[in-house]
């Protein structure tokens, strides 16, 4: 029919059926095996742009901007640890493995936090050489699969973090997809060579936070009391999860939000299961303040940290520390503009690319292929990193002087307001132009 | 003799003072007395000395062992020789779940029974239990062997790796992707030497040899049924 038939109506899209979920039914019946990627969740949830800062006014007076003194600095694992890390600045790299990524792409983690002066993460599959070696402050993960699980490596930490579970998806194991199950990945893993690794999702010699105070006092006993021990976990239910860790005996919490990154996961997990991190800040922080615990087991919280704003959020919710993994990755490469001839090549394109699973990054960062991995020069890849943590330290500093603190821990909810309902009562903080807080005393 | 009394001395003092010890100690036996069910003893030890728990102990006990020989005379809670990289542990009791979980090298011996997940996640360790062994012993076993002169619970080896399990009794129910496999005169003479390591009198060709079919090594949707 014509379209100017006065019966044409033009083809109309259903909201429930939208292209995007028509082409994973199409995908799914031709293949027999569902979605996985990389990255956290693509949806918009409510984030920290649904909050804004107050700044000064007649009743709070800024700290002149460029000028007068505004501290970052931040010590982790002060309760228990005989020697707690002490950062210069609030931003940490998240635990991203050897195997997810490249060696190059860990050693320019640990190049480019080393130069600001903050620490980088293992994660699964162990500590290799080289980010040992260009790590000054390094946080060795404990996690369910206990890949390249070592006392001598536990020893030569930093940190330990217990990892319970990660934002991208709470409750599940890792994966790496043959295709990155390399000679060397896989010796460290004690695996066969090209196969699909999958990790457990819960340890296998602990099952609850009775089990994990012991555990946790095994890790002590073996490193001499000197390391912070941080319990990490996925978004879900904050409160309970930050207290029973306290119970547990963590130093510091880690708290992902499901925008946080994971190398390879279901596209189903990613999306459906967790929370965002705005909803999990506050209550993790009510937990600690409830326990008498707040500022003395440190919060670190991370998923989809991007700027200075978002770090002042966080710290102004009551976090100690954000922790980043995809913004770091970008800052060393990852998804450039640059690449876009390989992205289309790829099937995908620059900002979108996602099939981290696969070994193909044209970035040379998410990958096992040699001649790929080797395009990444971790020296300036490393320096890169620095700069992008500088920026976001000092954005953080803008907007804490703004608001008159001459530290960006002083930062607090009153600073706050929300755009939207529903990030007023995920935050804790009064709907902007009123003294509205959804929920308010209820979790 | 070496000894220490937990009554008097803090497990803490106990277990810095067998972590501290020079590789050229001479100080080689040590004996650990009045215990009460302390978790995480004689962890991390690093030398090749001896020591004896004279009595039942809690969670941990000699995890992450390298080159020590731990004797447990009673029974040991949660994850014994958890993480042990060497040496060598022995139960002369029994030993509560978890036993040996991630182990990647050693002998775990264990002389009365293990409970569930016996071997869980082992990276190259070898455990041998003259009892039995509960459910889900085995599970994602990546290498070593676990010998177990009784019975094994369900699911015995349940997405195994690369582990080699041998059950002279009965074996309630296999897990996914695990399988008997033929006891060759290779596997005979392996075990033999094994269980004579481990100073344990049973005789090798009476056991049955379990192992990965390896056919979830990598998805294939005809598997579905078994992730």
């Amino acid at each position: 029919m014509s379209d100017h038939s006065p019966f044409y109506t033009p083809p109309r899209y259903s909201s429930t059926f939208d292209p995007d979920a028509i082409a994973q039914i199409q995908r799914a019946a031709a293949t027999g095996i569902y979605d996985i990627r990389g990255g956290g969740a693509k949806r918009r949830v409510p984030h920290f742009d649904d909050l804004l800062f107050l700044g000064a006014s007649i009743s709070r007076y800024p700290l002149e901007g460029y000028r007068e003194k505004c501290g970052t600095d931040v010590v982790l694992g002060t309760r228990f640890a005989k020697k707690p890390i002490e950062l210069k600045i609030p931003v940490t790299i998240a635990g991203m493995s050897f195997g997810a990524l490249s060696g190059n792409a860990k050693e320019a983690l640990g190049r480019g936090a080393s130069a600001m002066g903050t620490s980088t993460t293992t994660g699964d599959g162990g500590m290799t050489p080289e980010e040992r070696g260009h790590s000054t402050k390094l946080v060795y993960q404990l996690l369910p699969s206990r890949y390249g699980m070592n006392p001598d490596d536990l020893r030569k930490a930093d940190a330990i973090e217990v990892v319970i579970g990660q934002g991208a998806k709470p409750g599940g194991g890792g994966m790496l997809l043959g295709q990155k199950i390399t000679e060397r990945v896989a010796k460290m893993r004690n695996l066969p060579v090209g196969i699909d690794q999958r990790s457990a999702c819960r340890h296998p010699d602990w099952t609850g936070p009775d089990d994990l105070a012991i555990k946790i006092t095994e890790l002590r006993e073996i490193t001499n009391w000197e390391k912070p021990i941080y319990v990490k976990v996925g978004a879900t239910r904050p409160y309970y999860d930050t207290a029973l860790a306290v119970k547990s005996g963590a130093d510091v919490v880690v708290l992902d939000g499901m925008q946080g990154g994971t190398a390879a996961t279901q596209e189903v997990f990613i999306e459906h299961v967790g929370l965002p991190i705005l909803a999990a800040i506050r209550p993790a922080v009510q937990a600690l303040q409830d326990l008498d615990m707040h500022r003395k087991v440190q919060l670190v919280v991370s998923g989809g940290i991007r700027n200075g704003a978002d770090v002042a959020k966080c710290l102004a919710m009551g976090a100690d520390a954000v922790a980043i993994g995809t913004a770091a990755l970008i800052a060393l490469g990852d998804n450039a503009p640059s690449l876009e001839a390989e992205y289309k090549k790829l099937g995908t394109t620059a900002g979108a690319y996602d099939d981290w699973h696969e070994g193909k990054d044209p970035a040379g960062i998410t990958t096992q292929d040699p001649a790929l991995a080797a395009r990444l020069d971790p020296v300036k890849a490393g320096h890169r990193l620095a700069n992008y943590l500088a920026v976001l330290t000092m954005e953080t500093q803008i907007i804490a002087r703004a608001c008159g603190k001459s530290h960006v821990h002083n930062l607090e909810p009153d600073d706050l307001v929300a755009l939207t309902v529903e990030s007023a009562a995920m935050a804790g903080v009064p709907l902007a132009g009123t003294n509205w807080i959804p929920g308010k005393d209820r979790y | 003799m070496n000894a220490f009394d937990l009554t008097k001395t803090p497990l803490r003092d106990v277990n810095q003072k067998l972590q501290s010890l020079p590789a050229d100690t001479n100080e080689k036996v040590w004996h650990l007395n009045n215990l009460h069910g302390e978790h995480a003893c004689a962890v991390g030890l690093t030398q090749p000395i001896e020591v004896h728990i004279n009595g039942h102990i809690g969670y941990y006990a000699a995890g992450m062992n390298q080159k020590a020989t731990v004797v447990i005379h009673g029974q040991c809670g949660v994850g014994v020789a958890e993480n042990m990289m060497s040496g060598e542990v022995r139960v002369k009791g029994t030993a509560s779940s978890a036993a040996g979980a991630t182990a990647q090298g050693g002998l775990l011996v264990i002389e009365g029974d293990a409970g569930t997940r016996c071997g869980i996640s082992m990276k190259g360790v070898d455990i041998v239990v003259k009892g039995s062994v509960g459910a889900m012993s085995a599970f994602m076993a990546q290498s070593g062997a676990l010998v177990v002169c009784g019975d094994a619970g369900s699911s015995l080896g349940d997405s195994i790796y690369e582990a080699r399990l041998y059950v002279q009794g009965k074996v309630e129910s296999l897990g996914s992707d695990c399988i008997e496999k033929k006891m060759t005169p290779h596997h005979v003479e392996k075990l033999g030497r094994l269980l004579k390591k481990a100073g344990i009198d049973a005789d090798p060709k009476k056991f049955k040899r379990y192992g990965s079919k390896r056919s979830l090594y990598n998805f294939h949707v005809d598997n579905v049924d078994a992730y």
